[in-house]
């Protein structure tokens, strides 16, 4: 747990760099109030108390990565007790919880104060003064993201905002962009993505299945007009596409644990994605397929079940 | 070195525990003296139980016979040293509470007893298994399983291959190890016996590549043995094949599927794709059998862990108990934590030293903290982990939650009892569940029969 803990602090770190100082601020009350909750709930609920084993730390960070650098800081506590005490504990407690708790945290957010989710994102900072917007009111400044100008006026808007691909694709990587917290950094999500595979704690599979399912289906419907116009690169470079395939779709508790099932929980959440993004009525939906895809993961288990090495005569495989 | 890529191995899961078998695996197979009692436990083998056949107070010759089975599968137990019977009674046994056993008080005055090899040619196939059974011998690898019976197939078998087991895949053990280093020739002979009582020709021998020096004396020793054959006009071939180190590379389905590709049936044995698998210490029993007429009175036991002062291969007249070994070997260190019989596996942690050495005891480990893990378990939290160790493919993780909830009954589906307890998914397990006990539950459960009114 606290290597995966270990592999989100770059972004954080970034983050700092990209958008100012608040972004640690709003990471360290995120992930205070997920600990908090969950020693209060577990001693509530006459659990033993587990607040050391890193969960409630990795779901702070996690809920702090998607939500926007400018939210108001009563948002996290908000946000800590729909993740752990109702996402995590009310449905089971660790190892037992259907949904992401990060992700029900976000939907709840969403859904509940959508402004300040939304309303005013702000844009990198184009010097180091990384305590230049502290204190300041969130109106003063604002920007769109990627995939917000994208939905409302297609990729011209996108160009007139950002210059051309090939010029902000190299930016995008980097993480150079308005987005939430913890998403905007393509490169560094990835390298601690990497590293977690390289040790084997996660597999390549859900990440590669929903990264190219996203990047295939935008590629043929995320045209303007016609198919095959739209910009796959641009589709896993914006929004929560890479953290939610490295570190939300990979999450043990929430998501299946063969190699094949996982393959297609991954397409799932890829198509569910590009079809809210596309259809829907938000910007991004990665954080909607994931929690759509987290209940099927149960079906998932008993429909791809392991290779058995010998099976006894007449059993059920 | 060779490349590990081109070792024999099983393709499905295993997991690669440190091997700690440098604290032994240099030390030659030494003697332990006789000690002033044995316990022998009557209930060796897998079955019925033998009857005592001597009275208290009556004397014994090493090699006389003192249990007989009555009915079933079992075989004779024989006295391992000449003394007086001093007890007919109950002893702790590694796994069951307590068993019944006669003690035999050492004599210090008896001859030592002197076993002459005869030409064990000389014997039909049908006298050579009569020698196996009236010797006593059981699979060593410690199932207990009558090795008379596995050397009588059915007559519509179609037995081709005889495989040796010497992975030796549990960490710490060296056992059979030293005895294919320092008994090879013994070890073959042995193989040529079976191979004569199955009327066979064919012998392939599994080493792990982490036993160098083994696999070249028994890769001579078959070479040897194979020539002498050839002379007699016999046609065998004898293979030692070298195995990837990778637990539990010694379990049977697994080892023969990394040595001839076949898969044993669900719930099938061996014999049914034609296969007869014996321990090395078994084979090297039935030379002594066949070869010395001498019964299976002696083990050799790996005695290792940091918790032992002096770590060794202890040969030990079988009866020999845990504590007299212990005070052989200078005593346990301070910081002892665990004692196991058996591999760290799938061995068995004991609460009493006065447990008698049995013929199938391969081990005895005196652990350390550093070399257990006593941290509590926690939730599982579906990493899978458990699921891709598994070498027979089964779903220890759900079998766990399963019993946690009480639903044991229900865990066929994941495959509970197919599984032989190799422990590969309890040593991988972040939460350090106790999956193997999980698992017995479960089988505890499915095995349960309905009531009949």
């Amino acid at each position: 747990m606290w290597t995966v803990a270990a592999c989100l602090m770059p972004p954080l770190v970034l983050s700092v760099f990209i958008f100012g100082i608040q972004t640690l601020v709003i990471t360290a009350a995120c992930v205070i109030s997920c600990v908090v909750v969950e020693a209060i709930t577990q001693k509530c609920l006459k659990r033993q108390v587990t607040i050391y084993d890193g969960s409630a730390v990795i779901t702070g960070l996690l809920i702090a990565y998607i939500i926007p650098p400018s939210a108001p800081l009563w948002l996290p506590p908000l946000g800590a007790i729909m993740g752990i005490y109702i996402g995590k504990h009310l449905l089971g407690g660790i190892g037992y919880n259907i949904f992401n708790p990060a992700l029900l945290a976000r939907a709840f957010l969403m859904a509940t104060f959508p402004v300040a989710m939304t309303a005013a994102w702000m844009p990198p900072l184009s010097t180091m003064e990384i305590f230049s917007f502290y204190g300041e009111t969130v109106d003063a400044v604002s920007a769109a993201t990627p995939l917000y100008l994208l939905s409302h006026g297609g990729m011209a808007a996108l160009i007139e905002e950002f210059g051309s691909p090939s010029s902000f694709y190299g930016r995008f990587f980097l993480g150079w962009r308005p987005g939430c917290i913890g998403e905007t950094s393509t490169f560094l999500i990835m390298a601690g993505g990497l590293f977690l595979m390289y040790k084997k704690y996660i597999t390549w599979h859900t990440p590669v299945a929903m990264l190219g399912t996203i990047a295939l289906l935008t590629w043929i419907f995320g045209g303007d007009e016609k198919l095959f116009a739209g910009d796959p690169i641009l589709a896993v470079l914006a929004g929560g596409a890479m953290l939610g395939a490295f570190f939300m779709a990979t999450d043990y508790v929430t998501t299946p644990m063969g190699a094949k099932a996982k393959l297609v929980f991954g397409f799932g959440v890829g198509a569910l994605t590009v079809l809210i993004r596309l259809k829907g009525g938000y910007p991004e939906g990665v954080a909607y397929a994931i929690l759509l895809m987290n209940p099927m993961t149960p079906a998932l288990e008993v429909w791809f079940r392991p290779q058995r090495f010998a099976p006894p005569l007449g059993s059920d495989q | 070195m060779m490349n590990s890529a081109a070792l024999l191995t099983f393709p499905k899961g295993g997991v690669h525990p440190p091997e700690s078998k440098e604290l032994t695996s240099g030390i030659p197979i030494e003697e332990m003296p006789v000690p002033a009692n044995l316990e022998i436990i009557l209930g060796q083998h897998i079955g019925v139980p033998c009857e005592p056949l001597v009275k208290k107070h009556s004397k014994v010759q090493e090699g006389e016979l003192i249990g007989q089975v009555s009915r079933g599968l079992g075989v004779p137990i024989h006295a391992p040293i000449s003394g007086t019977v001093a007890n007919i009674g109950d002893s702790y046994h590694p796994f069951r509470v307590s068993t019944p056993s006669v003690t035999i008080r050492s004599s210090t005055d008896s001859e030592p007893v002197c076993y002459t090899p005869v030409d064990w040619n000389a014997f039909s196939r049908e006298e050579l298994k009569d020698k196996v059974r009236a010797a006593g011998i059981i699979g060593a690898g410690g199932a207990g399983f009558p090795t008379h019976v596995k050397l009588s197939p059915p007559p519509d078998a179609r037995i081709d291959t005889l495989i040796l087991n010497g992975a030796e895949c549990e960490p710490y053990l060296t056992a059979d190890h030293r005895i294919m280093v320092e008994h090879a020739e013994e070890v073959i002979i042995g193989a040529q016996v079976i191979l004569k009582i199955l009327g066979i020709k064919r012998c392939l021998i599994g080493i792990e590549a982490n036993k160098p020096d083994a696999i070249a004396t028994m890769t001579d020793a078959a070479r040897k043995q194979s020539r002498d054959a050839a002379n007699r006009g016999e046609q065998v071939e004898i293979a030692v094949k070298t195995l990837q180190v990778k637990y539990p590379q010694g379990s049977e389905k697994q080892l023969i599927q990394s040595l001839t590709g076949r898969k044993v049936p669900g719930f099938g044995l061996p014999l049914a794709i034609g296969v007869v698998v014996q321990n090395i210490t078994t084979a090297r029993a039935i030379y002594e059998a066949a070869v010395l007429n001498k019964p299976f009175i002696e083990k050799v036991v790996t005695i290792s862990g940091r918790g032992i002062k002096r770590p060794a291969n202890l040969n030990v007249k079988v009866g020999t108990l845990v504590s007299d070994i212990v005070n052989y070997l200078g005593g346990t260190t301070e910081d002892l934590k665990k004692v196991v019989l058996g591999g760290p596996m799938m061995g068995f942690a004991v609460s009493t030293l006065d447990i008698p050495i049995l013929k199938t005891t391969s081990s005895i480990l005196f652990l350390t903290k550093d070399e257990i893990d006593i941290r509590p378990h926690s939730n599982c939290i579906r990493c899978g982990w458990c699921v891709e160790v598994c070498p027979m493919g089964l779903q220890p993780c759900e079998i766990g939650m399963y019993v946690e909830a009480g639903k044991g009954k229900d865990t066929r589906q994941f495959g509970a009892l197919e599984c032989f307890e190799c422990g590969s998914c309890a040593y991988v397990c972040p939460a350090k569940r106790p999956l193997v006990q999980f698992v017995r539950l479960a089988k505890m459960e499915l095995n349960k029969k309905p009531l009949v009114v």
